[in-house]
Protein backbone atom coordinates (compact mmCIF):
# COMPACT_ATOMS: atom_id res chain seq x y z
CA UNK A 1 0.00 0.00 0.00
CA UNK A 2 1.21 3.34 -0.90
CA UNK A 3 1.62 6.54 1.94
CA UNK A 4 -1.03 8.21 0.46
CA UNK A 5 -3.51 5.56 0.65
CA UNK A 6 -2.48 4.90 4.03
CA UNK A 7 -3.14 8.67 4.81
CA UNK A 8 -6.55 8.29 3.63
CA UNK A 9 -7.17 5.08 5.27
CA UNK A 10 -6.72 6.99 9.07
CA UNK A 11 -8.41 9.92 7.22
CA UNK A 12 -11.40 8.27 6.41
CA UNK A 13 -11.61 5.98 9.72
CA UNK A 14 -11.34 9.35 11.58
CA UNK A 15 -14.11 10.48 10.05
CA UNK A 16 -16.19 7.49 10.76
CA UNK A 17 -15.37 7.55 14.23
CA UNK A 18 -16.42 10.80 14.89
CA UNK A 19 -20.03 9.86 12.78
CA UNK A 20 -20.03 6.92 15.29
CA UNK A 21 -19.04 9.29 18.19
CA UNK A 22 -21.99 11.87 17.47
CA UNK A 23 -24.47 9.12 17.26
CA UNK A 24 -23.02 6.98 19.90
CA UNK A 25 -23.03 10.07 22.67
CA UNK A 26 -26.88 11.60 21.96
CA UNK A 27 -28.11 8.09 21.99
CA UNK A 28 -26.44 7.02 24.98
CA UNK A 29 -28.39 10.17 26.33
CA UNK A 30 -31.92 9.00 25.02
CA UNK A 31 -31.10 5.53 25.96
CA UNK A 32 -29.88 6.04 29.62
CA UNK A 33 -33.29 8.30 30.20
CA UNK A 34 -36.01 6.01 28.44
CA UNK A 35 -34.14 2.91 30.61
CA UNK A 36 -34.88 4.83 34.04
CA UNK A 37 -37.66 6.73 32.70
CA UNK A 38 -39.94 3.49 31.92
CA UNK A 39 -40.02 2.72 35.68
CA UNK A 40 -41.62 5.48 36.52
CA UNK A 41 -44.44 5.62 33.93
CA UNK A 42 -48.23 4.09 35.00
CA UNK A 43 -51.42 5.29 34.06
CA UNK A 44 -51.48 6.79 37.72
CA UNK A 45 -48.40 9.05 36.60
CA UNK A 46 -49.83 10.24 33.39
CA UNK A 47 -53.59 11.23 34.70
CA UNK A 48 -52.79 12.30 38.77
CA UNK A 49 -51.76 15.52 40.00
CA UNK A 50 -48.68 15.48 42.73
CA UNK A 51 -49.59 14.67 46.32
CA UNK A 52 -47.45 14.38 49.52
CA UNK A 53 -45.01 17.13 48.04
CA UNK A 54 -43.87 15.82 44.87
CA UNK A 55 -43.41 12.41 46.51
CA UNK A 56 -46.45 10.56 45.17
CA UNK A 57 -48.72 11.25 42.33
CA UNK A 58 -48.43 11.75 38.65
CA UNK A 59 -47.72 15.10 36.14
CA UNK A 60 -50.85 15.50 34.60
CA UNK A 61 -51.16 18.95 35.67
CA UNK A 62 -47.80 19.66 34.03
CA UNK A 63 -49.12 17.84 31.11
CA UNK A 64 -51.92 20.03 30.98
CA UNK A 65 -50.02 23.11 31.46
CA UNK A 66 -47.17 22.37 28.73
CA UNK A 67 -50.30 21.94 26.04
CA UNK A 68 -51.44 25.31 26.77
CA UNK A 69 -48.50 27.64 26.67
CA UNK A 70 -47.62 25.53 23.11
CA UNK A 71 -50.58 26.18 21.82
CA UNK A 72 -50.80 29.65 22.75
CA UNK A 73 -47.83 29.92 21.20
CA UNK A 74 -48.68 28.64 17.68
CA UNK A 75 -51.40 30.21 17.99
CA UNK A 76 -49.60 33.58 17.72
CA UNK A 77 -46.71 32.61 15.86
CA UNK A 78 -48.64 31.04 12.97
CA UNK A 79 -50.15 33.90 11.21
CA UNK A 80 -47.97 35.94 12.15
CA UNK A 81 -45.00 33.61 10.63
CA UNK A 82 -47.30 32.91 7.76
CA UNK A 83 -48.05 36.29 6.80
CA UNK A 84 -44.13 37.25 7.14
CA UNK A 85 -43.64 34.15 4.70
CA UNK A 86 -45.96 35.52 1.98
CA UNK A 87 -44.35 38.68 1.94
CA UNK A 88 -40.90 37.93 1.27
CA UNK A 89 -41.74 35.48 -1.37
CA UNK A 90 -45.10 36.66 -2.91
CA UNK A 91 -44.82 40.27 -2.54
CA UNK A 92 -41.36 40.34 -3.77
CA UNK A 93 -40.34 43.55 -2.25
CA UNK A 94 -36.91 45.57 -2.63
CA UNK A 95 -33.60 44.21 -2.11
CA UNK A 96 -33.02 46.15 1.11
CA UNK A 97 -36.18 45.49 2.66
CA UNK A 98 -35.53 41.48 2.44
CA UNK A 99 -32.34 42.15 3.57
CA UNK A 100 -33.38 44.06 6.91
CA UNK A 101 -35.86 41.45 7.27
CA UNK A 102 -34.06 38.50 6.67
CA UNK A 103 -31.18 39.38 8.73
CA UNK A 104 -33.48 40.56 11.71
CA UNK A 105 -35.01 36.56 11.57
CA UNK A 106 -31.54 35.25 11.50
CA UNK A 107 -31.04 37.24 14.91
CA UNK A 108 -34.05 36.34 16.05
CA UNK A 109 -33.30 33.09 15.89
CA UNK A 110 -30.39 33.27 17.62
CA UNK A 111 -31.24 35.02 20.76
CA UNK A 112 -30.59 33.13 24.08
CA UNK A 113 -33.68 31.98 25.51
CA UNK A 114 -33.03 33.28 29.09
CA UNK A 115 -32.66 36.85 26.98
CA UNK A 116 -36.54 35.63 25.47
CA UNK A 117 -37.59 35.08 29.02
CA UNK A 118 -36.57 39.12 30.45
CA UNK A 119 -37.95 40.66 27.42
CA UNK A 120 -41.49 38.65 28.56
CA UNK A 121 -40.82 39.53 32.23
CA UNK A 122 -40.61 43.13 30.87
CA UNK A 123 -43.39 43.42 28.21
CA UNK A 124 -45.91 40.97 28.96
CA UNK A 125 -45.42 40.35 32.48
CA UNK A 126 -45.15 43.40 34.02
CA UNK A 127 -45.72 46.60 31.12
CA UNK A 128 -48.79 44.83 29.78
CA UNK A 129 -49.84 43.74 33.16
CA UNK A 130 -50.66 40.18 32.15
CA UNK A 131 -48.40 38.54 35.08
CA UNK A 132 -46.90 35.41 35.57
CA UNK A 133 -49.64 33.47 33.46
CA UNK A 134 -50.28 31.17 30.41
CA UNK A 135 -50.96 34.68 28.13
CA UNK A 136 -46.91 35.68 29.22
CA UNK A 137 -45.63 32.48 28.99
CA UNK A 138 -47.43 31.57 25.33
CA UNK A 139 -46.48 35.14 23.90
CA UNK A 140 -42.75 34.78 24.88
CA UNK A 141 -42.31 31.10 23.74
CA UNK A 142 -44.28 32.82 20.38
CA UNK A 143 -41.73 34.80 19.86
CA UNK A 144 -39.07 32.47 20.19
CA UNK A 145 -41.10 29.83 18.00
CA UNK A 146 -41.45 32.93 14.99
CA UNK A 147 -38.23 32.30 13.19
CA UNK A 148 -38.97 28.62 12.43
CA UNK A 149 -41.99 28.99 11.42
CA UNK A 150 -41.34 31.40 9.04
CA UNK A 151 -38.26 30.08 7.20
CA UNK A 152 -40.31 26.39 7.24
CA UNK A 153 -43.08 28.40 5.41
CA UNK A 154 -40.50 30.58 3.45
CA UNK A 155 -39.09 26.88 2.18
CA UNK A 156 -42.64 25.82 1.59
CA UNK A 157 -43.62 28.87 -0.83
CA UNK A 158 -40.49 29.03 -3.00
CA UNK A 159 -41.38 25.35 -3.28
CA UNK A 160 -44.75 26.10 -5.26
CA UNK A 161 -43.78 26.14 -9.14
CA UNK A 162 -43.80 30.06 -10.48
CA UNK A 163 -46.03 28.53 -13.70
CA UNK A 164 -49.09 27.64 -11.40
CA UNK A 165 -49.16 31.42 -9.83
CA UNK A 166 -48.91 32.56 -13.68
CA UNK A 167 -51.46 30.02 -14.57
CA UNK A 168 -53.70 31.86 -11.99
CA UNK A 169 -53.27 35.25 -12.63
CA UNK A 170 -53.80 34.53 -16.23
CA UNK A 171 -57.18 33.23 -15.48
CA UNK A 172 -57.69 36.58 -14.18
CA UNK A 173 -57.60 36.16 -10.72
CA UNK A 174 -55.71 39.10 -8.61
CA UNK A 175 -52.97 38.83 -6.38
CA UNK A 176 -55.10 37.95 -3.27
CA UNK A 177 -56.84 35.86 -4.81
CA UNK A 178 -53.90 33.76 -6.02
CA UNK A 179 -52.42 33.80 -2.99
CA UNK A 180 -55.59 32.69 -0.72
CA UNK A 181 -56.68 30.56 -3.38
CA UNK A 182 -53.65 28.59 -5.14
CA UNK A 183 -50.32 29.37 -3.34
CA UNK A 184 -51.31 28.68 0.42
CA UNK A 185 -52.83 26.12 -0.24
CA UNK A 186 -50.30 23.91 -2.56
CA UNK A 187 -47.55 25.15 0.36
CA UNK A 188 -49.55 23.84 3.28
CA UNK A 189 -48.14 20.31 4.07
CA UNK A 190 -44.44 22.40 4.44
CA UNK A 191 -46.22 25.03 6.89
CA UNK A 192 -47.68 22.13 8.74
CA UNK A 193 -43.72 21.00 8.72
CA UNK A 194 -42.86 24.02 10.46
CA UNK A 195 -45.92 24.43 12.74
CA UNK A 196 -44.91 20.78 14.08
CA UNK A 197 -41.17 21.58 14.52
CA UNK A 198 -41.99 24.55 16.42
CA UNK A 199 -44.16 22.30 18.91
CA UNK A 200 -41.50 20.33 19.51
CA UNK A 201 -38.97 23.46 19.94
CA UNK A 202 -41.81 25.61 22.08
CA UNK A 203 -42.58 22.15 24.22
CA UNK A 204 -39.09 21.91 25.55
CA UNK A 205 -37.85 25.39 26.53
CA UNK A 206 -37.83 25.93 30.21
CA UNK A 207 -35.43 29.50 30.22
CA UNK A 208 -38.65 31.27 28.39
CA UNK A 209 -41.11 30.91 30.76
CA UNK A 210 -39.06 30.93 34.30
CA UNK A 211 -40.26 34.09 35.18
CA UNK A 212 -43.04 34.54 33.13
CA UNK A 213 -45.70 31.34 33.30
CA UNK A 214 -44.24 28.22 35.56
CA UNK A 215 -45.14 27.77 38.73
CA UNK A 216 -43.46 24.61 41.34
CA UNK A 217 -46.58 23.66 42.53
CA UNK A 218 -50.10 24.04 41.90
CA UNK A 219 -53.55 22.86 43.64
CA UNK A 220 -55.50 21.76 40.25
CA UNK A 221 -55.29 22.49 36.68
CA UNK A 222 -55.22 26.63 35.17
CA UNK A 223 -58.54 28.19 35.33
CA UNK A 224 -57.91 31.05 32.56
CA UNK A 225 -55.11 32.36 30.34
CA UNK A 226 -54.57 34.81 32.84
CA UNK A 227 -53.62 31.59 35.76
CA UNK A 228 -49.39 30.41 36.42
CA UNK A 229 -49.05 26.83 35.18
CA UNK A 230 -47.30 24.00 35.56
CA UNK A 231 -45.05 22.70 32.50
CA UNK A 232 -43.22 19.50 31.98
CA UNK A 233 -39.73 21.02 31.11
CA UNK A 234 -40.12 23.12 34.23
CA UNK A 235 -41.28 20.26 36.69
CA UNK A 236 -38.21 18.53 35.58
CA UNK A 237 -35.89 21.45 36.77
CA UNK A 238 -37.83 22.07 39.62
CA UNK A 239 -37.90 18.40 40.85
CA UNK A 240 -34.01 18.24 40.90
CA UNK A 241 -33.35 21.46 42.49
CA UNK A 242 -35.83 22.08 45.03
CA UNK A 243 -37.97 19.92 47.73
CA UNK A 244 -36.37 17.60 50.21
CA UNK A 245 -36.78 13.89 48.71
CA UNK A 246 -34.10 13.83 46.19
CA UNK A 247 -34.59 10.65 45.59
CA UNK A 248 -38.09 10.19 44.98
CA UNK A 249 -37.78 13.10 43.27
CA UNK A 250 -35.08 11.94 41.14
CA UNK A 251 -37.17 9.06 39.98
CA UNK A 252 -40.17 11.21 39.02
CA UNK A 253 -37.66 13.44 36.78
CA UNK A 254 -36.70 10.79 35.01
CA UNK A 255 -40.56 9.93 34.19
CA UNK A 256 -40.92 13.56 33.08
CA UNK A 257 -38.24 13.94 30.98
CA UNK A 258 -38.74 10.45 29.12
CA UNK A 259 -42.32 12.00 28.61
CA UNK A 260 -40.63 14.98 27.45
CA UNK A 261 -38.44 13.59 25.53
CA UNK A 262 -40.82 11.32 23.82
CA UNK A 263 -42.87 13.89 23.02
CA UNK A 264 -40.62 16.37 21.41
CA UNK A 265 -39.09 13.33 19.27
CA UNK A 266 -41.98 11.82 18.03
CA UNK A 267 -43.18 15.30 16.91
CA UNK A 268 -39.98 16.29 15.20
CA UNK A 269 -39.98 12.88 13.38
CA UNK A 270 -43.34 13.55 12.38
CA UNK A 271 -42.18 16.99 10.95
CA UNK A 272 -39.21 15.48 9.35
CA UNK A 273 -41.08 12.88 7.31
CA UNK A 274 -43.58 15.10 6.23
CA UNK A 275 -40.65 17.27 4.87
CA UNK A 276 -38.79 14.29 3.36
CA UNK A 277 -42.36 13.44 1.25
CA UNK A 278 -43.21 17.16 0.15
CA UNK A 279 -39.67 17.68 -1.15
CA UNK A 280 -39.94 13.94 -2.88
CA UNK A 281 -43.39 15.64 -4.69
CA UNK A 282 -41.74 18.66 -6.33
CA UNK A 283 -38.37 16.72 -7.26
CA UNK A 284 -40.40 14.09 -9.19
CA UNK B 1 -63.04 49.12 -5.35
CA UNK B 2 -60.81 45.26 -5.98
CA UNK B 3 -58.02 47.30 -6.06
CA UNK B 4 -58.19 49.46 -2.88
CA UNK B 5 -58.41 45.79 -1.55
CA UNK B 6 -55.77 44.72 -2.88
CA UNK B 7 -53.54 46.91 -1.80
CA UNK B 8 -54.87 46.77 1.90
CA UNK B 9 -54.28 43.28 2.09
CA UNK B 10 -50.63 44.34 0.62
CA UNK B 11 -49.89 46.62 3.68
CA UNK B 12 -51.42 44.28 5.75
CA UNK B 13 -49.17 41.59 4.95
CA UNK B 14 -45.97 44.13 4.88
CA UNK B 15 -46.66 45.57 8.58
CA UNK B 16 -47.12 41.59 9.64
CA UNK B 17 -43.88 41.20 8.10
CA UNK B 18 -41.62 43.57 10.05
CA UNK B 19 -43.13 41.63 13.29
CA UNK B 20 -39.63 40.43 13.56
CA UNK B 21 -37.75 43.44 13.38
CA UNK B 22 -40.06 45.33 15.97
CA UNK B 23 -39.43 41.59 18.48
CA UNK B 24 -35.70 42.27 17.63
CA UNK B 25 -35.83 46.03 18.04
CA UNK B 26 -37.81 45.67 21.36
CA UNK B 27 -35.56 43.18 22.96
CA UNK B 28 -32.74 46.00 22.53
CA UNK B 29 -34.52 48.64 23.94
CA UNK B 30 -35.79 46.52 26.85
CA UNK B 31 -32.09 45.56 28.06
CA UNK B 32 -30.92 48.70 27.12
CA UNK B 33 -33.71 50.47 29.57
CA UNK B 34 -33.63 47.88 32.49
CA UNK B 35 -29.73 47.46 31.93
CA UNK B 36 -28.31 51.16 31.72
CA UNK B 37 -29.80 52.22 35.83
CA UNK B 38 -26.81 49.79 36.97
CA UNK B 39 -24.25 52.48 35.54
CA UNK B 40 -25.16 54.85 37.44
CA UNK B 41 -24.10 52.54 40.14
CA UNK B 42 -21.11 51.33 39.02
CA UNK B 43 -18.57 52.03 36.05
CA UNK B 44 -18.76 49.78 33.01
CA UNK B 45 -15.48 49.40 33.41
CA UNK B 46 -15.94 47.99 36.93
CA UNK B 47 -18.89 46.35 35.39
CA UNK B 48 -16.91 44.01 33.23
CA UNK B 49 -13.73 43.76 34.91
CA UNK B 50 -14.70 43.71 38.18
CA UNK B 51 -13.53 40.40 39.96
CA UNK B 52 -16.04 39.85 42.66
CA UNK B 53 -20.32 39.08 42.01
CA UNK B 54 -21.52 39.80 45.52
CA UNK B 55 -24.85 41.38 44.45
CA UNK B 56 -26.85 40.47 48.18
CA UNK B 57 -24.08 41.40 49.80
CA UNK B 58 -23.72 44.36 52.12
CA UNK B 59 -22.19 46.50 50.25
CA UNK B 60 -23.52 44.66 46.88
CA UNK B 61 -20.33 44.41 44.34
CA UNK B 62 -21.00 44.27 41.07
CA UNK B 63 -18.24 42.46 38.63
CA UNK B 64 -19.30 39.79 35.98
CA UNK B 65 -15.53 39.12 34.96
CA UNK B 66 -16.08 35.56 36.85
CA UNK B 67 -19.36 35.28 35.28
CA UNK B 68 -17.92 36.32 31.51
CA UNK B 69 -14.85 33.93 31.77
CA UNK B 70 -16.73 31.27 33.30
CA UNK B 71 -19.33 31.66 30.25
CA UNK B 72 -16.18 31.81 27.77
CA UNK B 73 -14.22 29.05 29.44
CA UNK B 74 -17.33 26.20 28.94
CA UNK B 75 -17.74 27.46 25.34
CA UNK B 76 -14.52 26.83 24.32
CA UNK B 77 -14.54 23.61 26.11
CA UNK B 78 -17.08 22.60 24.60
CA UNK B 79 -15.69 23.69 20.52
CA UNK B 80 -12.87 21.11 21.18
CA UNK B 81 -15.70 18.61 21.54
CA UNK B 82 -18.61 19.64 18.99
CA UNK B 83 -16.20 21.50 16.37
CA UNK B 84 -14.05 17.90 15.55
CA UNK B 85 -17.40 15.62 15.79
CA UNK B 86 -19.21 17.91 13.99
CA UNK B 87 -17.39 19.12 11.06
CA UNK B 88 -15.90 15.40 11.33
CA UNK B 89 -19.61 13.93 10.68
CA UNK B 90 -20.73 16.05 8.14
CA UNK B 91 -17.62 15.41 6.60
CA UNK B 92 -18.16 11.50 6.83
CA UNK B 93 -22.04 12.37 5.24
CA UNK B 94 -20.72 14.03 2.59
CA UNK B 95 -18.21 12.27 1.53
CA UNK B 96 -18.21 8.42 3.01
CA UNK B 97 -21.99 7.71 3.45
CA UNK B 98 -24.07 6.12 0.24
CA UNK B 99 -27.41 7.47 -0.39
CA UNK B 100 -29.11 4.98 1.94
CA UNK B 101 -27.09 5.58 4.87
CA UNK B 102 -27.19 9.31 4.21
CA UNK B 103 -31.02 9.13 3.82
CA UNK B 104 -31.04 8.02 7.75
CA UNK B 105 -28.43 9.73 9.16
CA UNK B 106 -29.08 13.19 8.02
CA UNK B 107 -32.59 12.81 9.54
CA UNK B 108 -31.47 11.30 12.99
CA UNK B 109 -28.80 14.32 13.29
CA UNK B 110 -31.63 16.45 12.79
CA UNK B 111 -34.10 15.18 15.31
CA UNK B 112 -31.21 14.78 18.03
CA UNK B 113 -30.96 17.95 17.48
CA UNK B 114 -34.36 18.64 18.69
CA UNK B 115 -33.56 17.38 22.42
CA UNK B 116 -34.52 20.06 24.89
CA UNK B 117 -32.30 21.50 26.59
CA UNK B 118 -33.77 20.38 30.25
CA UNK B 119 -32.71 16.83 29.22
CA UNK B 120 -28.96 17.33 28.25
CA UNK B 121 -28.99 19.35 31.96
CA UNK B 122 -31.09 16.45 33.70
CA UNK B 123 -28.33 13.67 32.25
CA UNK B 124 -25.60 16.29 33.65
CA UNK B 125 -26.48 15.97 36.47
CA UNK B 126 -27.93 12.33 37.44
CA UNK B 127 -25.56 10.85 35.63
CA UNK B 128 -22.68 12.68 34.01
CA UNK B 129 -21.62 14.79 37.11
CA UNK B 130 -21.40 11.56 39.20
CA UNK B 131 -19.85 9.50 36.58
CA UNK B 132 -16.93 12.50 36.47
CA UNK B 133 -16.69 13.08 39.89
CA UNK B 134 -15.91 9.11 40.96
CA UNK B 135 -13.59 8.48 38.08
CA UNK B 136 -11.40 11.57 38.39
CA UNK B 137 -12.07 11.75 42.31
CA UNK B 138 -13.37 15.35 42.56
CA UNK B 139 -14.67 16.77 45.51
CA UNK B 140 -17.71 17.46 42.98
CA UNK B 141 -19.35 16.93 39.98
CA UNK B 142 -21.08 19.76 39.12
CA UNK B 143 -17.67 21.47 37.60
CA UNK B 144 -16.85 23.33 34.32
CA UNK B 145 -15.73 20.26 32.12
CA UNK B 146 -19.05 18.70 32.78
CA UNK B 147 -20.95 21.67 31.19
CA UNK B 148 -18.45 21.93 28.27
CA UNK B 149 -18.89 18.03 27.77
CA UNK B 150 -22.56 18.64 27.75
CA UNK B 151 -22.54 21.42 25.80
CA UNK B 152 -20.53 20.21 23.41
CA UNK B 153 -22.27 16.89 22.74
CA UNK B 154 -25.33 19.06 22.50
CA UNK B 155 -24.42 21.59 20.17
CA UNK B 156 -22.74 18.67 17.74
CA UNK B 157 -26.22 18.37 15.98
CA UNK B 158 -26.10 22.37 14.62
CA UNK B 159 -22.64 21.99 13.75
CA UNK B 160 -22.86 19.08 11.71
CA UNK B 161 -26.01 19.60 9.73
CA UNK B 162 -25.02 23.39 8.91
CA UNK B 163 -21.49 22.36 8.14
CA UNK B 164 -23.00 19.29 5.79
CA UNK B 165 -25.11 22.08 4.15
CA UNK B 166 -22.45 24.21 2.97
CA UNK B 167 -20.52 21.14 1.73
CA UNK B 168 -23.02 20.34 -0.39
CA UNK B 169 -22.88 23.78 -2.14
CA UNK B 170 -19.66 23.12 -3.17
CA UNK B 171 -19.72 22.14 -6.99
CA UNK B 172 -19.19 18.86 -8.27
CA UNK B 173 -17.17 20.13 -10.94
CA UNK B 174 -14.36 20.97 -8.22
CA UNK B 175 -14.04 17.41 -7.24
CA UNK B 176 -14.05 16.20 -10.71
CA UNK B 177 -11.39 18.23 -11.49
CA UNK B 178 -9.27 17.14 -8.62
CA UNK B 179 -9.61 13.45 -9.79
CA UNK B 180 -8.73 14.76 -13.00
CA UNK B 181 -5.55 15.80 -11.86
CA UNK B 182 -4.77 12.71 -10.25
CA UNK B 183 -5.48 13.53 -6.56
CA UNK B 184 -7.55 10.28 -4.57
CA UNK B 185 -10.51 11.20 -2.29
CA UNK B 186 -8.67 12.09 0.55
CA UNK B 187 -6.33 14.65 -1.00
CA UNK B 188 -9.71 16.08 -2.80
CA UNK B 189 -11.23 16.06 0.49
CA UNK B 190 -8.73 18.03 2.32
CA UNK B 191 -7.03 19.75 -0.55
CA UNK B 192 -9.63 20.96 -2.68
CA UNK B 193 -13.79 20.90 -0.82
CA UNK B 194 -12.79 21.58 2.87
CA UNK B 195 -11.20 24.81 1.35
CA UNK B 196 -13.80 25.68 -0.70
CA UNK B 197 -16.18 25.32 2.62
CA UNK B 198 -14.23 26.32 4.81
CA UNK B 199 -16.26 29.89 5.05
CA UNK B 200 -19.27 27.56 5.43
CA UNK B 201 -17.96 25.06 8.00
CA UNK B 202 -16.73 28.48 9.85
CA UNK B 203 -20.86 29.33 9.60
CA UNK B 204 -21.36 26.30 11.18
CA UNK B 205 -18.54 26.65 14.23
CA UNK B 206 -19.95 30.02 14.89
CA UNK B 207 -23.39 29.14 15.09
CA UNK B 208 -22.72 26.04 17.30
CA UNK B 209 -20.47 28.89 19.24
CA UNK B 210 -23.62 30.87 19.70
CA UNK B 211 -25.64 28.10 20.69
CA UNK B 212 -22.86 26.84 23.37
CA UNK B 213 -22.94 30.22 25.05
CA UNK B 214 -26.57 31.44 24.95
CA UNK B 215 -27.69 27.90 26.24
CA UNK B 216 -29.13 28.01 29.83
CA UNK B 217 -30.95 25.52 31.30
CA UNK B 218 -27.94 22.55 30.61
CA UNK B 219 -25.21 25.10 32.34
CA UNK B 220 -27.96 26.20 35.14
CA UNK B 221 -28.67 22.43 36.74
CA UNK B 222 -24.58 20.89 35.40
CA UNK B 223 -22.17 24.08 36.17
CA UNK B 224 -21.87 24.16 39.74
CA UNK B 225 -22.80 28.03 40.08
CA UNK B 226 -19.97 29.27 42.23
CA UNK B 227 -19.03 32.78 41.18
CA UNK B 228 -15.58 32.71 41.34
CA UNK B 229 -12.93 33.12 38.65
CA UNK B 230 -12.14 29.64 37.28
CA UNK B 231 -8.93 28.07 38.21
CA UNK B 232 -9.03 24.82 36.53
CA UNK B 233 -11.44 22.42 34.46
CA UNK B 234 -12.57 21.10 37.88
CA UNK B 235 -13.95 24.12 39.56
CA UNK B 236 -17.67 24.89 39.55
CA UNK B 237 -18.38 27.93 37.51
CA UNK B 238 -21.57 30.49 37.42
CA UNK B 239 -21.82 31.21 33.56
CA UNK B 240 -24.01 34.42 32.29
CA UNK B 241 -26.80 32.35 31.19
CA UNK B 242 -27.15 30.87 34.50
CA UNK B 243 -26.62 34.12 36.53
CA UNK B 244 -29.34 35.34 34.79
CA UNK B 245 -31.96 32.40 35.59
CA UNK B 246 -30.80 31.61 39.04
CA UNK B 247 -31.06 35.26 40.34
CA UNK B 248 -33.74 36.87 38.84
CA UNK B 249 -36.26 35.08 41.04
CA UNK B 250 -34.67 36.19 44.15
CA UNK B 251 -34.27 39.88 42.98
CA UNK B 252 -36.76 42.60 43.63
CA UNK B 253 -38.17 44.57 40.85
CA UNK B 254 -36.22 47.59 40.18
CA UNK B 255 -33.44 46.30 42.52
CA UNK B 256 -29.56 47.16 41.36
CA UNK B 257 -29.49 43.28 41.23
CA UNK B 258 -31.88 43.32 39.15
CA UNK B 259 -30.71 45.66 36.58
CA UNK B 260 -27.15 44.33 36.67
CA UNK B 261 -28.85 41.10 35.68
CA UNK B 262 -30.52 43.38 32.82
CA UNK B 263 -26.97 44.14 32.04
CA UNK B 264 -25.53 40.72 32.32
CA UNK B 265 -28.55 40.02 29.55
CA UNK B 266 -27.46 43.22 27.06
CA UNK B 267 -23.75 41.71 27.02
CA UNK B 268 -25.03 38.10 25.94
CA UNK B 269 -27.05 39.52 24.03
CA UNK B 270 -24.54 41.59 22.22
CA UNK B 271 -22.21 38.53 22.37
CA UNK B 272 -24.38 36.18 20.22
CA UNK B 273 -25.64 39.47 18.01
CA UNK B 274 -22.05 40.03 17.00
CA UNK B 275 -21.47 35.99 16.25
CA UNK B 276 -24.91 36.01 13.92
CA UNK B 277 -23.75 38.82 12.04
CA UNK B 278 -20.32 37.50 11.69
CA UNK B 279 -21.80 33.66 11.05
CA UNK B 280 -24.18 35.92 8.11
CA UNK B 281 -21.52 38.06 6.64
CA UNK B 282 -18.93 34.73 5.97
CA UNK B 283 -21.95 32.83 4.65
CA UNK B 284 -22.58 35.55 1.97
CA UNK B 285 -19.12 35.85 0.92
CA UNK B 286 -18.97 32.20 0.87
CA UNK B 287 -22.14 31.97 -1.60
CA UNK B 288 -20.83 34.71 -3.76
CA UNK B 289 -17.21 32.59 -3.96
CA UNK B 290 -19.10 29.28 -5.31
CA UNK B 291 -21.47 31.44 -7.73
CA UNK B 292 -24.68 31.02 -5.76
CA UNK B 293 -27.14 33.24 -5.30
CA UNK B 294 -29.04 33.66 -2.04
Amino acid sequence: MKRRDIIQKIGFSALFACMAANILFLGGIIFFVAARGLGALSWEFLTQAPRDSMTAGGVAPAIVGTFYLTLGAILFALPLGVACAVYLTEYSPKGWIVNVLRISINNLAGVPSVVFGLFGLTVFVKYAGFGVSILSGSLTLGILALPVIISASQEALTAVPQSIREASLALGATQWGTIRKVVLPASLPGILTGVILSVGRVAGETAPILFTAAAFYLKGYPRSIFSEVMALPYHIYALMTEGTHPEIQTRIAYGSSLLLLGLVLSVSMLAIFIRARQRKTYNA
Amino acid sequence: MNRKKERLIKYLFTALAFSSLVFLIGIVLVLFKEALPIFSKVSLHDFLLGESWYPTAEPPEFGILPLILASLWVTAGALVICVPLGVGSALYLHELAGPRQRAVLKPVIEILASVPSIIYGFFGMVILAPFLQNTFDLPIGLCALTTSLILGVMATPTVASIAEDALSYVPRSFREASFAVGADRWQTLTKVIIPAAGSGISTAIILGMSRAIGETMTVLMVAGGSAVIPRSVFDPVRPMTAAIAAEMGEASVGSDHYHALFAIALILFLITFLFNIAAELISRRFRLKLGLSR
